[in-house]
Parts: C-alpha cells; sequence; structure tokens
C-alpha cells in the first residue's frame, strides 16, 4: 500500500524505531541548515563590541538588546528603510493581486483573438534572464526618467510580474467553465463575475501570490540598490548592506540589523505556513 | 435560430473585450519592462554608450567579450558552480523528502517548515551570517569547530582554492528548502496501487524507489533541474556580497562580470553583449537539457 514497509499490529515497536531513526536524522539535518539563522538571531543579543576584543561565545552571557539600539542608531534612517520596505512590500503586493488575478482570469476563461500569442509573450518573458533588462531597465529609470530614489522607481517595475499571471491563469483555469456560464446566463456582467465568482474562488492563489510577492520585494536587494542613492530612500536590505560596509568588526549588531531585517519575514512565515508551503508547489507540479 | 445566434456573438464580443481590458494591466508591464529592455540591450550592445552621446560600434562589444579571459573564466566559474550545487541539492532533497513521507501530516508539516525557514531570510542577512562563519581568524566559526578535529586555519573565503567550495557549501545550506517540498508534492500524488503491486512481488524499499518512484517524480525532476540550471547561472547576489568576485576571480560568475561592467565601470555596451550571450547559453543549455532529460515526459 505504500511505499514503507507496513508492520503489522504485532510489529509496533518496530515501527516506532523505525520512524524514530528518520525523524532523529531529519531532525540533525534540519537543525544543521537553520543553524545559520538560529546562530543570527542568538547572537545579536551579544554586546555590541568589536570582534577580536573579546574573543565571543555563541552564547551571550548577559543578553542586551544593545546591539539593535547600535544598528538603529547608526543611521537616523533606519526606521525610514523599514518603512520603506513595507511601502514599497505593500503596494506591490495589493497590485500583483489585483493585475495578476485578472490577466489569470482572462487567460483561462476569455476567449479573446490573440490571447494564445500574449500568454506565449508571458511565458517568454519569465525567460528573460533579468541581466539582459537591468541595464536598458536602469538607463530608462534613472537617466531618461530621472526616478531615482523615487517610490516609483522602487514600485514601477514589479507592478505586475509575469510569474504571477502565469500562477494565477493555472488556477484559475481549474474553475469550472459551468459556474462562470451559469452566471453569465443569470445576467452577471463579466465584472461583477470576476469581482463575485472569481475572486472568492481564486482566494488560495491569491494568498499565495500576496505572500511571495511580499516576501520577493522585502528580500530584493538588487533592483533597490541600483535605484536608491539617497539614504532616506533606502529599503532594508540596502540599508543593511550599508552598515555592514560601515561596521564590518562589530559583529552582535551586523546580526542584530540581520534579524530585524528578517523578523517580519519570520512573524509572516509562521502565521501563515500553510500558504508559504502551497506557494511552492502552485505550477511545480502538475496536477 | 438566428436569433441565438446573434445573441452568442455579442456575448463573445463582449468577453473578448472585458479579455482586453483585463490584460492591458499586464500588457503594459510586459512591454514597459521586458519587451522595450530586450530591444534596448540588443540595441546598446551595439553601442559604447556616454552619458550625453552614443557611437555605434558594431561588434566590438562582442568581439571583445569573446576575446576576454575573464568571461571564459567566469563561465568556468558559473558552470563549477551550477554542476555541483543544482545535481547535489536535488538529491539531497530527494533523499529528505523520502524521509519525510512515512509521517502524519502534522509531523510533515513541521519537517517542511524546518527545512523551508532558512529559505525566507535574505540573501544580505544570510550573507552576514556566513561570512563570520567562515571568519578567517581562528575565532570564526567554522575554524573553530574544525580546530577540535586538529585541522588548522584556514582563510575560507580569502583563498582562491576554498572560496568556491564556501559559496557552494552556503548555497547548499540555504537553498533545498523549496526543493524538498515540490518533491513531497510529487510523491504524495503517486499512487498506492503500485507499491502494492510491488509488495506482491516482493520488492524491497530500494527497488521500489528505483522502479516506481524515481520514473514517476520524473517530470518534478526535469522541472527542477532545469529551473535550478537557469537560476544557478544568472546566480550573482552571493558572490557579490560574500566575495565580491574574488580573490584573483576565483568566484566571479558570469551575473556577477555583467554587474561589474554595467554599474562599476560603466560599459553598458558590452554589459549588454554579455547578458545577451548569457541568455543564449541558457536557451542552449536548457533545450539540451529538456531533450537528455525530458524524454518520455508528458506536460
Amino acid at each position: 500500500m505504500s511505499l514503507y514497509k507496513k508492520y503489522s499490529e504485532k510489529e509496533k515497536g518496530k515501527r516506532t524505531f523505525r520512524n524514530t531513526m528518520i525523524a532523529l536524522f531529519l531532525l540533525i539535518l534540519g537543525l544543521t541548515t537553520l543553524f545559520p539563522i538560529c546562530y543570527m538571531i542568538i547572537s545579536s543579543f551579544s554586546q555590541p563590541i568589536e570582534a577580536g576584543a573579546a574573543s565571543y561565545s555563541i552564547i551571550p552571557k548577559n543578553p542586551t538588546l544593545s546591539s539593535y539600539k547600535f544598528f538603529f542608531d547608526f543611521s537616523k534612517y533606519s526606521f525610514r528603510w523599514i518603512l520603506n520596505s513595507f511601502i514599497v512590500g505593500a503596494s506591490v503586493t495589493v497590485s500583483n493581486v489585483i493585475f495578476a488575478s485578472m490577466a489569470g482570469y482572462a487567460f483561462a476563461k476569455l476567449h479573446f483573438p490573440g490571447a494564445k500569442v500574449l500568454f506565449f509573450l508571458i511565458i517568454f518573458a519569465m525567460m528573460v534572464p533579468y541581466q539582459v533588462t537591468q541595464v536598458p531597465l536602469y538607463i530608462l529609470v534613472s537617466n531618461v526618467l530621472n526616478l531615482q530614489n523615487t517610490y516609483t522607481a522602487l514600485i514601477v517595475p514589479s507592478v505586475v510580474t509575469c510569474y504571477n499571471v502565469f500562477m494565477a491563469k493555472q488556477f484559475i483555469g481549474s474553475i469550472p467553465s459551468a459556474l462562470i456560464e451559469a452566471a453569465k446566463i443569470e445576467g452577471c456582467s463579466q465584472f461583477r463575475l470576476y469581482v463575485n465568482i472569481i475572486l472568492p474562488l481564486s482566494k488560495t492563489v491569491l494568498a499565495v501570490i500576496a505572500i511571495t510577492t511580499f516576501m520577493g520585494n522585502w528580500n530584493n536587494f538588487f533592483w533597490p540598490f541600483l535605484v536608491t542613492t539617497s539614504e532616506s530612500m533606502q529599503t532594508i536590505q540596502v540599508g543593511l548592506k550599508n552598515f555592514s560596509f560601515a561596521n564590518t568588526t562589530y559583529f552582535a549588531p551586523m546580526m542584530a540589523g540581520a534579524t530585524v531585517s528578517a523578523l517580519p519575514m519570520f512573524i509572516l512565515f509562521f502565521s501563515l505556513q500553510k500558504y508559504f508551503l502551497e506557494g511552492v508547489t502552485i505550477g511545480a507540479v502538475k496536477g | 435560430m438566428s436569433k441565438t445566434k446573434m445573441k452568442k456573438s455579442k456575448r463573445f464580443n463582449n468577453d473578448a473585450i472585458w479579455g482586453y481590458i483585463f490584460v492591458i494591466p499586464i500588457l503594459i508591464s510586459f512591454v514597459v519592462f521586458t519587451l522595450y529592455p530586450v530591444i534596448d540591450a540588443f540595441i546598446v550592445s551595439f553601442q559604447k554608450y556616454k552619458p550625453l552621446t552614443v557611437e555605434w560600434v558594431g561588434f566590438s562589444n562582442y568581439i571583445a567579450t569573446f576575446k576576454s579571459t575573464l568571461f571564459y573564466k567566469s563561465l568556468q566559474n558559473t558552470v563549477v558552480y551550477t554542476i555541483i550545487t543544482v545535481p547535489l541539492s536535488m538529491f539531497l532533497s530527494f533523499a529528505v523528502s523520502l524521509m519525510i513521507l512515512p509521517f502524519t501530516k502534522k509531523q510533515q508539516s513541521f519537517f517542511k517548515a524546518i527545512y523551508y525557514l532558512p529559505a525566507i531570510a535574505s540573501g544580505v542577512a544570510l550573507s552576514f551570517v556566513w561570512k563570520w562563519i567562515y571568519d578567517p581568524l581562528p575565532t570564526g566559526l567554522l575554524n573553530s569547530i574544525l580546530r577540535i578535529f586538529g585541522i588548522s586555519n584556514i582563510n575560507w573565503l580569502g583563498n582562491s582554492e576554498t572560496s568556491m567550495l564556501s559559496l557552494i557549501i552556503m548555497a547548499l545550506f540555504s537553498g533545498f528548502g523549496g526543493t524538498v517540498i515540490i518533491y513531497i508534492a510529487a510523491l504524495i500524488g503517486i499512487d498506492g496501487t503500485y507499491y502494492e503491486a510491488a509488495d506482491i512481488d516482493g520488492a524491497s524499499f530500494f527497488q521500489k524507489v528505483r522502479y516506481i518512484v524515481w520514473p514517476m517524480v520524473k517530470p518534478t525532476t526535469v522541472f527542477l533541474a532545469i529551473t535550478g540550471v537557469i537560476n544557478s547561472f544568472q546566480v550573482f547576489q552571493n558572490a557579490y556580497l560574500m566575495t565580491g568576485g574574488g580573490p584573483d576571480n576565483s568566484t566571479t560568475m558570469v551575473g556577477l562580470l555583467i554587474f561589474n561592467k554595467a554599474f562599476k565601470y560603466f560599459e553598458y555596451g558590452e554589459a549588454c553583449a554579455q547578458a545577451l550571450i548569457l541568455a543564449v547559453i541558457i536557451a542552449i543549455f536548457a533545450v539540451i537539457q529538456f531533450k537528455i532529460t525530458g524524454e518520455g515526459v508528458e506536460y
């Protein structure tokens, strides 16, 4: 019945033993991969002293928040960085949920001339390496349009991504067309159909899109790094890098900064774990 | 009859109009942020870009790229990095997901969460931690662990013999959680009757894995291999944050080379030429890989 050997009731002990051994192995391996993150969080509570000045131990003897204070005191914009990341992440998330579901619905259910070609173009766009578009985009945004250090430059390029449209299309395609037909016979307009039927039925994929988009933008370093030169417009990841370049020897404050940047994602992960884990598989497994 | 037909075609038109309205945002985004940049990259690759004027230089950017030893070196680095990281991390995730399988749903979620967690921290944050793990001083974490085993101090990132290895270990540690989850989803999808039939034939666990599980998850493996290679070829961030490509360009990846050309030396033309060459290489790789591994796989 299953891949693993089935033990009868009598051999329950054997099964427990096998599963315990596997669990133990998985735990050890898992904790090893988790180690860098644990290390980061734990040592962020150490004293903000220069490394080498004292030998630091993994577990701080007197846990303190002073490394956090050191990190936030580094720049008067440190809270602004977090705010910027939230503003950018939230705007991009909302716009992706709306626009990707609209386009996903159109490609999955509305038959319009040219739909196939357009969808093919979107698949094509997903395959273009970002190195190809980075220079022209940078020239466009900072040299032609002069949008450096604006929210527009940070937000607009990712207002709706082809990947999200693809995910939405895959999911909405599985909604029975009979449902849509029935609503149309009742005289439901396309716009109301989208708002009242498609959106509620696509909650799962929309949640996944929202989470992955927010996380992707929060953790994004490259684009904000290119288009922000003034400290006040930087995001937390860029600010973090500036901090590390100025304070390479201050170990604990760097870990404090890293923890600050990762904390919102951890909170998000633990509260919405289901969608995180589901998001990885949508579109990847043929179903 | 004709009335219903008319009604139908009218409705079709109505649907089509809404279809166009719904795709307007993604179309604008596609044209401005993909199509235009791709075309422009092509144009810029034939130019020498200066702040106020441009100069057409023909194929010289491409020729310079193909003549540059650093380009080949970075290509070689990228290939080495890819060939080690992608198969290893896929093997690891396959093994781990097989091991997670016998547990209850709740226990499975717990393990999935543990393995996925490193993937949600930002690359910048992780690079901090790993820099301190690889710290060259004897107080560095990895060095102090190795000292217990009598291995003397190693300058992990500062030595051209260990720098690439260090980046690979870091990638393996922080990268395979997502793959585990995808594999588990594929494993759960395998019909139990296959195992039943194998049990009747007296197949061992490893035989079942070899002759049932492996062929059944092949589409997933192909998908993961191809996306893994594509992503790995574009790797930039870890090399940039951890080593800056050094020492002695031992960790300069193509992605980093292009970044440096563009945003350190402001050679936009050559950067675009290199990026387009990279895109072609990635495309060729993906096609070959699909041809080899994808045989008999249906989508």
